[in-house]
């Protein structure tokens, strides 16, 4: 289980989280939805280290976590698919995915992920021995989940996962989200797409400027009228 | 004329590549992975010269007999010298600023190199002046045609193609190499994969620095003296070599330096002073040509 509590994270003298506090639990998917600018990002980077945090505290299973070294997080299983994919352009697709078993000592451990990969994405699969950078952004997409699942943590953060992803993408990786989940990870799920992220979430978070304002079980914030005006369109 | 474009001047223009090459490469990744331009590069082949010529002073009685051995442990004396050196460098002075502005690590990296060289000329041992250098092996010219080619030239070119070799397998197979690559690509995405990026630049400094080291033994058997400000010119010319084959590009510093090697070895053969200019020359034309030099590209592997 994490547990966020009043975290703060500036940039300089920008506050760009000013209070923020979720839980998520063992084998739940949440997720945050929120407007451009709202801070979701650097929620997930201040949980895996790769920001500073100014204030309160970050605590996974009872170890309290907070601005340890981003390296240091994923060994305690924090693995984090960062916005805009940012996978390494002229390594391999299969290089890609071998490194993310960095942390790992057991070689066979991150051999067996990888193949997982591949069951999950066949058009990886394809690719694998293809430069990361001549792929498609929705191949790079999957290919950045992959890395996260070859990670292999216990807690999943993805950061806009379907972002520039044709409908029928969405729909697959939405859907490779919950196998994932099915599977025993967590996760913590950032979107824009707030009707597909509420459809396949346990709970939600709506993320307002820096700060966390409703909560609730998913199902119920889909139907707050806040949240269907401002998030869902309609 | 005829004479100018002759085996020998290609055997020499190889060999002045070589070792500009060996210093290019630390040049090119330590750019590549945390683009610094470290102007103390050239120090590492200087403190390399020393090291070797110290090695030689202080073992030389126990390889009575044993010259090759003797040559290989110079070799790994260098190596160590200009590698240490490096990393010394790295967490003294170029670590603690990382994250600020880059014209603080430039200037930084000016005082390192001027503290490197005023330091060895105040030290006793070494002094300011120039100190010819022993002859670890046996010299011998060998006589192919028309041409007389030095064995000291031969072994330029051989040692610094085996460390050339060896690095390039170490980038493109190992799983050290990799990571290399990817904290020169993308930083976060690094960490995020659970790699220490501090370790693996770290590691860079070490290898950029072994190899300058090596190449400061190479130039010092072969010229063969050595002085605290030798590292100052091949510095700058691996400088621009780095440049002409596209900074960070680890192919175009190598094909770089070979250029300025043979250009350079062909010009002085008609004048020297034409010689010394050409690189610069070289330079200038390709950069308003091609900006980024020879191999440079958009998604180039920047290490
Ligand atoms: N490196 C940075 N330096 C300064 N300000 C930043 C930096 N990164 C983000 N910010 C600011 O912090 C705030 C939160 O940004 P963040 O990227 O977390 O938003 P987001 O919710 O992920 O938005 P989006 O949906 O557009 O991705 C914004 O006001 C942004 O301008
Ligand atoms: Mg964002």
């Amino acid at each position: 289980m994490l547990v966020v509590k009043n975290l703060k994270v500036n940039y300089g003298k920008i506050e760009a989280i000013k209070d923020v506090s979720f839980e998520v639990p063992d084998g739940k998917i949440v997720t945050l939805i929120g407007a451009n600018g709202a801070g979701k990002t650097t929620t997930l980077r201040a949980l895996s280290g790769l920001e500073k945090t100014s204030g309160g505290s970050i605590v996974l299973d009872g170890m309290d976590i907070t601005n340890r070294e981003a390296h240091k997080m994923v060994p305690l299983g924090i693995s984090h698919v960062p916005e805009g994919r940012k996978i390494f352009p002229t390594l391999t697709v299969r290089e890609n995915l071998e490194l993310a078993g960095w942390t790992i000592k057991d070689k066979k451990l991150v051999r067996e992920r990888i193949e997982e990969v591949f069951e999950l994405f066949p058009r990886i699969k394809e690719r694998a021995s293809q430069l990361g950078g001549t792929l498609s952004g929705g191949e790079q997409q999957m290919l950045a989940v992959g890395r996260g699942i070859v990670t292999g943590g216990k807690i999943l953060l993805l950061d806009e996962p379907s972002m520039g992803l044709a409908p029928v993408l969405v729909d697959e990786i939405f859907s490779q989200i919950l196998a994932i989940n099915k599977k025993g990870t967590t996760i913590l799920l950032v979107e824009q797409n707030a009707a597909e992220a509420l459809d396949i979430a346990d709970f939600a978070y709506v993320l307002e400027v820096g700060y966390t304002t409703l909560h609730g079980p998913a199902k119920e914030i889909a139907k707050d009228p806040r949240v269907r005006e401002a998030y869902l369109g309609v | 004329m005829g004479a100018i474009f002759n085996a020998q001047q290609i055997v020499n223009g190889l060999q002045v590549g070589s070792i500009y090459a060996l210093i290019a490469l630390g040049y090119t990744m330590v750019y590549g992975i945390v683009r610094l331009i470290n102007f103390a590069h050239g120090d590492f082949y200087m403190l390399g010269a020393y090291a070797a010529y110290g090695a030689f002073f202080a073992f030389n009685a126990l390889f009575v007999g044993k010259t090759g051995l003797m040559a290989f442990v110079v070799l790994i004396a260098s190596m160590a010298a200009g590698g240490v050196i490096a990393l010394l460098a790295n967490r003294l002075a170029y670590k603690p600023l990382r994250y600020k502005p880059k014209l603080s690590s430039l200037i930084t990296a000016i005082g390192v190199s001027m503290f490197l060289e005023y330091f060895l000329s105040a030290l006793p041992a070494v002094g300011p002046s120039y100190r010819s250098f022993p002859d670890i092996l046996p010299r011998v010219n060998i006589n192919l045609g028309n041409a007389v080619i030095s064995n000291y030239v031969i072994i330029d070119i051989v040692i610094a193609a085996v460390l050339m070799v060896g690095l390039t397998l170490l980038i493109k197979k190992t799983t050290l190499g990799k990571a290399m690559r990817a904290v020169s690509q993308d930083k976060d995405a690094a960490r995020l994969m659970g790699i220490d990026i501090e370790k693996v630049i770290a590691f860079t400094f070490l290898i950029g620095g072994s190899f300058a080291g090596a190449a400061g033994l190479l130039a010092g058997m072969t010229y063969p003296r050595i002085v605290p400000y030798m590292g100052i010119q091949p510095g700058l010319k691996a400088f621009i070599a780095a440049v002409l084959g596209g900074i960070g590009n680890i192919p175009g510093a190598v094909l770089g330096a070979y250029i300025m090697g043979l250009a350079e070895t062909f010009a002085s053969a008609y004048n020297s002073l034409i010689g010394e200019g050409i690189a610069f020359a070289i330079l200038i034309i390709v950069l308003l040509v091609r900006p980024r030099g020879l191999l440079g590209e958009k998604i180039a592997d920047k290490i």
